[in-house]
Formats: structure tokens, sequence, C-alpha cells
């Protein structure tokens, strides 16, 4: 396999890493509303939010995408494909980010906001300066796991048409007829990316400081 | 958008035919996920380290790549490697090896969970090393592999409609064309992604379930 071949897919993988990126720092934003959803005693903010975390998990990525896709132009939307893959890959991440903070949140050592109150701290101030960065913290390598399921998933937004990694690949696989080398110099180009974002986050975990039990 | 019922009627048997293919593929790829994935973690406790590295590298490969780009190297790239495969087995020997790769950890994880303390004293007992697996480990192991193994049931379930990709019969493939001759896309879209989501809740209630029962079992946890 030439180089020119592989630079076309390490340049494809700017789209894999740009979507995914995209994705997963909106699907956060959307994230945060839902645990503050999840977490709110009445159940008019609860169930709706449950409700939509049980789709977003309970249907495949493929199958959200294919819906997303055709679903926009139906209610008169006519973006390109690229809008419709960020909102499906950001929806679907959301769900399971909304998860992961809620855990985060629930698991807040009760002894330590409770402090925070014996010293006089408001009930805002309890939220945003205790709360808020212990669950952070505590949700960080639930998030890097997050990132690295995105960055694999992304895989799937090349059947609306959007030439990242996999898609590139088939394309080049087609016409060249080296299926076995460009698939797999397309396994390699997902690996290096997966370790790196892995090794990144083992790193922001040791530099980020320790919560205590 | 109206949906005429009818139309679900009319293709029941296919969408039916569809559900099935989904759900044996699904099962059977578990099946043989489950059992290579325990060999795996088997053979990299007790096959020494020209064992446990290759295929920690394989089970490392397989995690960090999209099953989307492993599915198109099996189905295209196998026949240049000799092995021309139909879309249903391609897709059952792609799902099968890649529940595997995360089998393998799951259980290599409940390996590390038994306290090695009750391993020494099968050993002292005059236990074999078989026994011990039987007897010992795969019991205590139980509890704690479960969860997880429920959740990766579910992951399996959602990934193998990336199998419609390559023409696997499957209920995304079938669904979908039913849109497309329909002229109905969108509300077979939505009707797909209801089916999948109903097993995918059942799928997850049964874990619940088979939670419970077992954790009564909870004696020699710790």
């Amino acid at each position: 396999m030439s180089f020119k071949l592989f630079s076309l897919l390490v340049q494809a993988s700017v789209w894999t890493i740009g979507i995914s990126a995209i994705s997963i720092a909106l699907g956060f934003l959307i994230a945060i509303g839902l645990s503050a959803a999840l977490l709110s005693r009445k159940p008019l903010y609860r169930k709706p939010a449950e409700f939509f975390i049980s789709f977003f998990r309970g249907v495949p990525l493929l199958v959200q995408l294919l819906l997303i896709y055709n679903l926009l132009p139906f209610i008169g939307l006519n973006v390109p494909s690229i809008v419709a893959a960020i909102v499906g890959m950001s929806l679907c991440t959301a769900a399971y980010q909304a998860e992961n903070l809620r855990g985060g949140f629930e698991s807040v050592p009760k002894g330590l906001t409770e402090a925070a109150d014996m010293v006089g701290f408001s009930p805002r101030q309890v939220f945003l300066r205790i709360k808020v960065p212990i669950a952070l913290r505590l949700t960080f390598p639930a998030l890097v796991n997050e990132a690295i399921m995105i960055l694999k998933s992304s895989s799937l937004v090349s059947v609306v048409g959007i030439v990242e990694i996999t898609r590139m690949a088939q394309d080049l696989a087609s016409s060249t007829y080296m299926p076995i080398e460009i698939f797999s110099s397309a396994a390699l180009i997902y690996l290096v990316i997966c370790w790196a974002v892995a090794l990144a986050g083992r790193y922001g975990e040791r530099s980020l400081p320790g919560v205590a039990k | 958008m109206i949906f005429d019922p009818n139309v679900i009627l009319k293709h029941l048997p296919e969408i039916i035919s569809g559900t099935g293919v989904t759900l044996a593929l699904w099962l059977a790829g578990m099946a043989l996920g489950i059992l290579i994935g325990f060999l795996v973690a088997t053979l990299r406790r007790y096959g020494g380290r020209l064992i446990d590295l290759p295929l920690g590298l394989a089970v490392e490969v397989l995690r960090g790549t999209p099953f989307l780009i492993q599915i198109f190297l099996v189905y295209y790239g196998g026949p240049f490697i000799g092995i021309s495969l139909d879309p249903i087995p391609c897709g059952l020997l792609g799902l099968s090896i890649y529940a595997a790769a995360y089998y393998s950890e799951i259980f290599r994880a409940g390996y590390a969970s038994v306290p090695h303390g009750h391993v020494e004293a099968g050993e002292c007992l005059g236990l074999t090393q078989f026994q011990i697996i039987r007897r010992i480990l795969l019991p205590e192991m139980a509890l704690i592999v479960l969860p997880p193994s429920v959740n990766l049931a579910v992951i399996l379930l959602k990934e193998s409609a990336v199998l419609s990709i390559i023409t696997v019969p499957e209920l995304t493939t079938t669904v979908s064309a039913i849109g497309s001759q329909e002229y109905a896309f969108l509300e077979a879209i939505f009707l797909l992604a209801i089916i999948y989501w109903v097993i995918v809740e059942c799928a997850a209630r049964l874990g619940r379930l088979a939670e419970t029962r077992l954790s009564t079992f909870r004696f020699a946890a710790s």
C-alpha cells in the first residue's frame, strides 16, 4: 500500500476526530441539563429525562442516525448530513454522559457537603464549590471512556455519507482492490487515536487532585 | 406522517423473520463470545507470558477499533486470503470475535476478584487446577461477572444492527427495505427503533432479575 493511500486515511481522520470532539462537547452540555432533571425530585422533570435516556441507550446508534437523518428534512430542516450526524451522536452520548454525571453527583461524599453546610456555605455555594467540582472529578474516567466509545462509534456516520476514516477506507478499498491493507490501516489509525485519548486520560487523571473516600 | 398499520400487517412475516435473524445472531454471537472469552481469560491467567502477551494485544486491538471496520476486514478482506463467507456466517464470526474480546476482559476481572486465599485453600486441600476453576473460581466470580455481562449483552444487540451494512438479512436491513418499498422510510425507522428498544428493555429486566436471584448465593463474597 502506497504512502499516498495511507495519507488519505490520515487526512480523513480529521473528520473522525472533529465529529467526535464536537459530539462529546455538545453531549456534555446536554448531559448537564439531563442529569439535573434526573436528580430532580419533581417527576415532571425526571420522567422525560428518564424516557430520553432509556430511548437513546436502548436503540442502536445506527438506527438513531438513520432516524435523525430522515427526520430533520421531514420536519422542514434541510441541513447537511454532517449536522444530522453530529446531532445524532451528541444526543446518544448525552444519554450516556447524563447517567455518568448522575452517578458522580450521587457519590459526592455526604460528609463534605455537611461540612460545607456547617461552615456556613449557602446551598448555592455548596452546589457550585463542593458538589460540582467533586462530581466532575469523579466522572472524569467515565468521560474518557465515553470519548473512546464515541470515537469508535463515529465510524457509523459513514452511512450518512460523511467521508471520515471508515468511508474513506471503503471508497479506497473498492477502487484499489486492497481491502486487507486499507481496512487494517484504518484500524491502526483508530487504534492510535484511541490509545492517545486513553493515555491523555490517564495523564489527566494523575494530574487532577484526588478525592477523599 | 400517517402510518398505515396495514403496511406492518402486510410485512409482518418479514419483520418477524428479521427479528428472528437478529435474535439468533445475537444469542449465538453472545454464546460463542462467552465461550471464547472465557477460554482467552483462562489461557491468559495460566498460560504464562508467551500466551498472555499476544492474546492481550489481540484483545486491545479488538477493543480499540470500531466493529464496522472489523466486519469490513472479514467480509471484504476475507476472500483475498481464501475465506469467502456469506453475510450471515461472516456476521456471526465478527460478532463472536468482538464479543469474545470484551467478555475475556470481564472474566479477567472476575478471576482477579476472587480472593487469593480461597484458591490457596483449594490447593491445600489437594484440588486439581481444573477443580479449583470449576468449584471455587467460577462460582465465586459469577456474581461479579453478571452485571457487566448483561451490559455487554445489550451493547452486542445494538452492535448487531451494524451487520445490516454488509447486507445480513436482520432486523435493520429488513425493516429499512420495507420502508423504501412502501415509501415510508421514516415510519419504518421509527418502528425499527421501537422494536430494538423493547428487546433491550426486556434483556435489561431479565438481567436484573437474574442478579436478584443470584444474589441469594452471596455466601462467598469478600
